[in-house]
């Protein structure tokens, strides 16, 4: 700033001291509406739950607090097995959906198997939903008695969510590597470089940055699905939630499981606003 | 020997043939520009040489060795021609330094060190030593282009295709883009560039070549084309620039 040339010091106008008057009292005057209008919504909902007929068994079924207190622990070792498949499937998946798109986009024909096949699986596992794969890989899987084939239910779980949000992914990866514009694998290809040198450098780097906020928000999906593997058997948050319910007539388990789902959930998606953010405002830079 | 010949090319886009039977020959260290109306074919010439676009018809030899062969090295032949872009296409998630870097690491297997250090000399000969941990998007268009025009330079080709290079650029940054390609010229740098810029053009070629209706309509030294040239097409194409106040 200091080789601008040397102009007359600003001395702020009265029209632009009143301008600004203006807006901050508008500015005031909108977060005092906004606070208002929340606590009105808040109260609202408050009054109308509680008023509801059934309101005093729902209290006793869903937030009894002696049963929050004592399902906790079993609830919270259980939700530990969540974040262990989720941490193992998210980095599986992210190598499946990458290496699918790549296998998509390969154009020589010699490849040409690879590339059906890799259709053909974005194809059929988008299409079934998450909670059938997880029954099909976890009955299925193991009632062949290959040598080698994983028995321990967790594990079933993490390959049946690996297939099944590989191929969410994998379209992710796919649209981030098409919004690369030609010239720039013009510009790599008229420097010598190869097809997949021209992919590893110049395209996949400016892909994954623009794939991330999707990305992100599919892994936010992917944590709460891992209580889809509930259904076969593992003991994880829900499923301890659900032998605890069942030998207590109490659902209040299911509130904690619930809480500690958001809690993980909740920092995830705020990060990805976060980022998404940012990338807007780097653009518009 | 000539280094580049073109013989003959045809390219054909949808049923809209650009370029009807293109001759052209460039000797070592010769400047040949290329000038006629936008989609008359200089552009696509320029991509077709480059391997970019395959033609439909004719022969372009580099070095003798007939690069529209199905079966060439494309990616060899690649490494011994430049281009640079009107739009720059730099990579934006490099810094100078590693997009001039790339293709000297990546493609020749220039040591990291030594391929530094020639980036630093270019960036230095051509005014842009600060520059060398900036990203593109903090440079002005100028200041980019100068960056590819090294991209390019930075792989020593034997051949450099600049496709309207200071098309995209304010006028006020013009002047330091052409101020390299003077300095290329004088090294010795062959080149084939195809421009709007007349006066310069006029300046820099050894030869100018008039594109029109897909071929080289007329093709001489600059005082020649821009002075007394033969046919009524190419009065007309300079009388118009001439007017639009390109000249």
């Amino acid at each position: 700033m200091s080789d601008l040339p040397a102009g007359p010091a600003w001395v702020k106008s009265e029209r632009q001291l009143a301008r600004e008057r203006a807006r901050r009292s508008r500015a005031r005057r909108s977060t005092s509406i906004a606070t208002a209008s929340t606590v009105v919504f808040i109260v609202l909902a408050v009054v109308l739950v509680t008023n509801a007929p059934g309101w005093p068994r729902v209290q006793d079924a869903f937030f009894d607090s002696e049963a929050f207190v004592s399902a906790l622990p079993d609830v919270l070792s259980g939700f530990l097995l969540n974040i262990k498949i989720f941490l193992i499937a998210e980095v599986l998946i992210l190598v499946v959906g990458l290496l699918v798109a790549l296998a998509r986009g390969v154009k020589s024909p010699a490849f040409f198997p690879i590339r059906a096949l890799a259709t053909l699986y974005t194809d059929v596992f988008r299409g079934v939903p998450t909670i059938l794969i997880i029954y099909l890989i976890g009955f299925g899987l193991p009632a062949l008695r290959l040598q080698g084939i994983p028995t321990d239910l967790a594990t079933l779980g993490i390959i049946a969510l690996t297939l099944s949000y590989g191929a969410y992914v994998a379209e992710v990866f796919r649209s981030g590597i098409d919004s690369v514009h030609p010239s720039q694998v013009a510009a790599a290809r008229s420097l010598g470089l190869s097809h997949a040198k021209t992919m590893r450098f110049v395209v996949l780097p400016q892909a994954t940055r623009r794939v991330v906020p999707p990305l992100l928000n599919d892994f936010v999906s992917l944590q709460k699905d891992t209580a889809l593997v509930a259904t076969i058997g593992p003991l994880e948050a829900l499923r301890q939630a659900q032998i605890y319910a069942a030998g207590k007539f109490n659902y209040t388990p299911y509130l904690v499981a619930a809480l500690l789902f958001i809690l993980l959930t909740i920092p995830m998606a705020r990060f990805t606003d976060h980022l998404a953010e940012r990338t807007r405002r780097r653009r518009g830079a | 020997m000539s280094l580049l010949t073109i013989d003959g090319v045809w390219k054909n886009f949808e049923g809209h043939s650009v370029l009807r039977g293109v001759d052209l020959e460039v000797r070592p260290h010769e400047v040949v520009s290329l000038i006629g109306a936008s989609g008359s074919g200089k552009s696509t010439l320029l991509r077709c040489v480059n391997l970019l676009e395959t033609v439909d018809d004719g022969v372009i030899l580099l070095e003798g060795e007939d690069i529209t062969d199905p079966r060439v090295d494309v990616d060899g032949v690649r490494r011994r021609l430049g281009i640079v872009f009107q739009a720059f296409n730099l990579f934006p998630h490099m810094t100078v330094l590693d997009n001039i870097t790339l293709a000297p690491r990546r493609v020749h297997g220039v040591p990291r060190a030594r391929a530094e250090e020639e980036a630093h000399d270019l960036l230095g000969r051509f005014g842009l030593a600060g520059k060398a941990r900036a990203y593109p998007d903090q440079l002005s268009g100028g200041q980019q282009q100068r960056v590819a025009i090294i991209r390019a330079l930075a792989t020593q080709p034997r051949l450099m295709l600049l496709d309207e290079v200071t098309s995209a650029l304010d006028p006020a940054l013009v002047a330091e883009v052409l101020e390299i390609i003077r300095e290329l010229k004088q090294n010795g740098m062959t080149m084939i560039l195809t421009t709007h810029e007349m006066g310069f053009c006029r300046d820099i070629s050894d030869t100018v070549c008039f594109l029109d209706g897909g071929v080289v309509l007329e093709k001489g030294p600059p005082e020649k084309i821009f002075s007394d040239p033969e046919h009524a097409r190419t009065r007309d194409f300079l009388r118009a620039v001439l007017e639009a106040g390109r000249f």
